[in-house]
């Protein structure tokens, strides 16, 4: 069921207030071969594969809702948050689950990666060129080796007033 | 100690902290309004509990600083550090009072003069003089020394003599070494050392010793024993009740809703394994886990009738009190709802059934004098509906007095005379939810001070729910609170439908009916509308996956016939909702839903289920407002079922006939003329049309069915619709009944020619619609200038109809037409309005009242205060409501006449009154 257990938040993540010479702590997942990362201290868990509930007549980026040990979490398909299309059904995809004012959201994603430690000097605000959408979601980007990573902000993703004028 | 006596101790312990702090923070900041009610009200509060109790003395302390407090409210007195303090002062007396009481469950004797007299005094506005002399004579009776006193004198004496006989006890029991082991506890137990030390002394005989021992010890013994008695009492009460946030119980909640899971996932696992040796402890898991589970959920769920516990005392002292008798009936007093919830709206159902003793009903004599019973009833009901819970509070008393409630609110600046006009009397019922607001015409030591129903309004918004007064004058009056289901336990019905699963309240379930092929109930289908019929009445269904719009993931694959129809209630309205399967029923644990899905109205929540899947609650109100056409706000829906119950008195004569394939038809009675049979043969064709000569004219014949071919002989019935001279008949198979019924048209057709479906006899039954078939006898038969043979002068005259419902517009129309005007139908008052722009001139127009948006009373007054052509136009009122307030409002609106909209031959009277007085002024 869950691969890891992290801490659960305990301190709201200091992710929008980066200094320079500090590092942070993210949590990496891809979508679509893009790198993503999302600030450690706002994980409350990745899950594997789960049973969702589809909800009708929902916003289309809400995937369903799901059982995580007795609260109800409602899942997000990230994909379709970013303007992608949907996964493949026949691909598990995996979850990162996190804590907005008291309800938990679950993230779908592709697959969850490792915990990284970046150097705040990699770090970037967002091209003033980047999709829209994606710009609305992120707060900027790292650069690392070989790749970049886009930081997501997690109350933005989920502020559904602005997706649903997207 | 009684349970009543308890709480109030608790309940009252608690508001006087808090009023300790208000009332400081009061003096530091004495222009905060809310601060300053907020304090009256827990005195009040505080006086009123007294009052019940039965305890003069903490009562009339309470009263009278109430009265300053009182007068602070209403700015009378200023706030000063003196009053405040005195104020202050009586709250302590309240405190040591209270303790006594605690004690001794008595107050003590005596009174508080010097101190009443200063609030009293302070409450004139004299405290300045009075203050200095007054205090130390203020200084209340020190309420500690009876208790002690009460304390010390029972016990004395029995208990010493009891510790002499335990001592006595104890020495034979225990061989003289022992002595030493007691000497030591009793040492400790004394005050003096002297006496004890004499105990220490080892002494073979025991006897003397013990007689030596007695009086300071036995003293000592038993003042500990008193006080240690007073302490046990105290920490008894203390311990009763306990507080625990809310927020632990929650996750305490959380938690076992977690091992609940996982056991079942064990149990799961063992009944796969024949044999194990987990058996025996997962059973008994299983059993610790089921009542562990079942105590937490008691924690926060209980009976709506523990907060109407006091009440049956409470409506008893007042009946005495208040010298009238009241009988208080307490209906679904087991209707559970979380703790919290109950713990604040307690109150203000006590200041509601109060406020209905004491202004609601009348004396025993008044009721008598308006043929009601003596005894005045007041009646609680509390049931769950559609994710809410309902509690009513209904008196049979005399209603309230709408003209009272206008002349305060005038009185208090609330509102000015015109305002009031304009206002409906369900917005001038909402001034008594408003602050100081008080209609009774003395303030009673019961209520009346103003404080009560704006509490009762802030209480019950504070928990997100709603409160509805109804009233009728001279019946009673009802309050509605609907609160929502935050966390309560329902039992819920779990259906599925395209794969999906969904949860209904079982509280809305009204039955099950399985609908197939082979089954005695069918769906049957109207333009595409899926209903059923279901003895005797057409329910109109609902497809729960074309409502969701879900697709059915099968791929169809398991399209069998059957279908099951959750017959479902909301309020008055039943409908079904059409499933592909049926479950069970399982009790759930309402969570609300996530905040980016709360604007979807058809959920009321989610849940998770025994086998950990999560489900969502369906919400039937939702649904029904998404439907059906309950898609009306509350206050027009409400309008509506008085509209309806006076529609459903209001029998018609119906013509039941058959005609063409399928349900029977009906016409109202009163458009037919004559019924025929005629001869087939003598039917001719004149102008392509089927005529036959009847009455020395032709008269032409119409078929329902535009297909219908006329047979060549034999006899067919026909319906005859006469207008002077003209005539026409209607071609049907069969005449089968005249009944009376009310004509209720539950379907609306889009058909040409009828008017809707109705179930009438018994049987879904079409109505038609005669003026469709009148114009096609004649096309013009609405706008001709038929030439009156009987009466040569009288030129037709024109009538206006403004009604909203069609149904109406169409019964209206043919009928005033055969009546001999030439009517023009519109649909509201600004379509009204436009024809009077466009220059159309009326003799006379016909208004509905109640229609969206202008009402006939704002219509009428558009029309005579406009100054337009037609303000001299004489108007007629058409309303479901001709009570004599209905007809002066209209007479003020500019109505010539008030008609009730039934009453065919009223109107057509009326009509010819208002037109002939017309033309005698002209």
């Amino acid at each position: 069921m869950s691969n890891a257990k992290l801490p659960a938040t305990t301190k709201k993540s200091k992710g929008d207030e980066i200094t320079s010479g500090g590092s942070q702590d993210y949590v990496t997942m891809t979508i679509a071969d893009q790198l993503f990362g999302i600030p450690v201290l706002q994980v409350q868990d990745v899950l594997g594969h789960q049973r969702i509930t589809r909800i009708p007549l929902a916003p289309p980026e809400v995937a369903g809702s799901l059982n995580l040990r007795g609260r109800i979490v409602t899942a997000i398909d990230v994909r379709l948050r970013l303007g992608l299309t949907s996964r493949p059904k026949d691909k598990p995809g995996m979850s990162i689950v996190v804590d907005l004012r008291g309800e938990l959201y679950s993230l779908m994603v592709d697959s969850v990666g490792e915990v990284l430690s970046l150097s705040n000097d990699d770090f970037e605000r967002n091209p003033a060129t980047l999709d829209p959408r994606w710009r609305e979601v992120s707060t900027g980007i790292y650069r690392l080796n070989g790749q970049l990573m886009v930081v997501l902000d997690v109350p933005r993703l989920l502020n559904f007033t602005t997706m649903e004028a997207a | 100690m009684d349970d009543l006596l308890s709480e109030f101790l608790t309940e009252t312990n608690e508001n006087l902290s808090v009023l300790d702090v208000e009332l400081v923070r009061l003096e530091q900041n004495p222009n905060n309004p809310e601060l300053l009610s907020n304090i009256f009200r827990l005195v009040h509060t505080i006086k009123g509990t007294c009052g019940f109790l039965g305890l003069p003395r903490l009562e009339k302390v309470a009263h009278a600083s109430e009265n300053v407090l009182g007068k602070f409210r209403d700015g009378e007195l200023t706030i000063n550090p003196e009053a405040v303090s005195l104020i202050l002062q009586a709250l302590d007396t309240i405190k040591s009072l209270l303790a006594v009481l605690e004690a001794t469950e008595a107050e003590p004797p005596g009174d508080d003069l010097p101190l009443i007299e200063r609030l009293n005094l302070c409450a004139e506005g004299k405290l300045g003089a009075a203050a200095a002399p007054a205090k130390p004579a203020a200084a209340p009776v020190p309420p500690p020394a009876p208790a002690v006193a009460a304390a010390e004198e029972t016990p004395v004496s029995s208990s010493g003599n009891l510790t002499l006989d335990e001592l006595e006890a104890i020495w034979n029991a225990t061989p003289g070494p022992t002595s030493t082991a007691l000497a030591p506890v009793a040492a400790e137990a004394a005050d003096e050392p002297a006496p004890s030390h004499d105990l220490v002394v080892p002494d073979p005989d025991p006897v003397p010793a013990a007689a030596k021992m007695p009086a300071p010890a036995a003293e000592a013994a038993s003042g500990a024993g008193a006080g240690g008695e007073a302490a046990t009492k105290e920490s008894a009460v203390a311990a009763q009740t306990i507080r625990v946030n809310v927020d632990l119980l929650e996750n305490l909640m959380t938690m076992v809703s977690e091992l609940v899971l996982t056991r079942n996932q064990l149990l799961q696992i063992l009944r796969s394994q024949k044999e194990s040796e987990f058996a025996a402890p997962l059973q008994r898991l299983n059993h610790v886990t089921s009542e562990l589970q079942e105590g937490v959920m008691k924690t926060r769920m209980q009976p709506i009738g523990n907060a109407w516990a006091k009440l049956p005392r409470l409506v008893r002292d007042l009946s005495h009190e208040l010298g009238k008798k009241i009988d208080l009936q307490m209906l679904g007093a087991d209707t559970e709802l979380d703790r919290q919830v109950l713990e604040l709206i307690k109150d203000p159902l006590t200041h509601m059934v109060r406020n209905s003793a004491d202004h609601g009903l009348e004396v025993p004599a008044d009721r008598v004098r308006s043929g009601k019973s003596e005894t005045g009833r007041i009646t609680l009901n509390a049931y769950h509906e559609g994710g809410h819970i309902i509690i009513e509070i209904q008196d049979d008393g005399k209603g309230l007095a709408i003209d009272r409630i206008k002349q305060k609110a005038i009185q208090n600046g609330m509102a000015s005379e015109g305002e009031l006009a304009a206002m409906s009397d369900q917005q001038i019922i909402q001034f008594i939810m408003k602050p100081g607001f008080s209609t009774a015409a003395k303030v009673t030591n019961v209520s009346g001070r103003g404080v009560g129903m704006d509490v009762v309004k802030t209480n019950i918004e504070k928990i997100g729910g709603t409160i509805e007064i109804k009233s009728q004058q001279g019946k009673g009056s009802t309050f509605v609170i609907k609160i929502p289901l935050t966390l309560a336990i329902v039992s819920a019905l779990i259906v599925e439908c395209a794969g999906e699963r969904f949860a209904i309240p079982q509280i809305s379930v009204v039955e099950l009916v399985r609908a197939a092929a082979d089954s005695e109930h069918t769906i049957e289908r109207l333009k595409g509308t899926p209903v059923l019929r279901l003895r005797n009445r057409l329910l109109p269904l609902v497809s729960l996956q074309e409502l969701l719009r879900l697709d059915d993931q099968e791929g169809g694959e398991k399209k069998t016939d059957e279908t099951f129809i959750v017959v479902t209630q909301v309020g008055t309205y039943t409908f079904g909702i059409m499933v592909d399967r049926v479950f069970d029923t399982e009790e759930i644990v309402v969570k609300p839903v996530a905040p980016i899905l709360r604007h979807i109205e058809m959920f009321s929540g989610n849940t998770i289920l025994g086998d950990g899947s999560v489900i969502m609650i369906l919400d039937p109100n939702g649904i029904a407002s998404a439907t059906g056409e309950m898609a009306m706000g509350e206050t027009a829906s409400k309008e509506a079922t008085s509209v309806q119950a006076t529609r459903q008195e209001d029998k018609m004569a119906l013509l039941l006939f058959r005609a063409g394939a399928g349900a029977p038809k009906a016409v109202p009675l009163s458009l037919v003329a004559r019924l025929e049979d005629v001869d087939l043969a003598s039917v001719e064709s004149s102008n392509g049309m089927p005529v036959v000569q009847y009455r020395g004219k032709l008269m032409p014949l119409v078929p329902i069915d535009p297909g219908f071919m006329i047979g060549q002989e034999g006899r067919q019935p026909v319906l005859v619709f006469a207008d002077g001279d003209r005539s026409m008949g209607l071609i049907v198979d069969e005449i089968v009944d005249i009944v009376e019924e009310r004509l209720v048209v539950q379907l609306t057709a889009d058909r040409p020619g009828l008017m809707g479906s109705a179930i009438i006899a018994g049987k879904a039954t079409d109505v038609i619609d005669a003026g469709f078939f009148l114009t096609q006898a004649y096309k013009d038969w609405f706008g001709s200038s038929s030439t009156d043979g009987y009466e040569e002068e009288r030129t037709l005259q024109r009538v206006l109809l403004v009604d909203d419902s069609p149904f109406f517009r169409n019964l209206l129309t043919p009928l005033l037409s055969v009546a001999g005007y030439d009517v023009t139908a519109v649909e509201n008052a600004n379509e009204a309005l436009a024809l009077c722009e466009a220059g159309e001139d009326f003799d006379v127009i016909v208004s509905d009242i109640e229609m969206p948006g202008m009402s006939g009373f704002d219509f009428a007054e558009a029309v005579r205060q406009g100054g337009t052509r037609w303000s001299g136009t004489p108007m007629v009122a058409l309303s479901s409501h001709a009570s004599p307030r209905d007809l002066d409002r209209g007479r003020q609106a500019g109505f010539t006449d008030y008609v009730a909209k039934f009453d065919r031959d009223a109107l057509l009277y009326a009509l010819q009154q208002t037109l002939s007085e017309q033309k005698g002024a002209a």
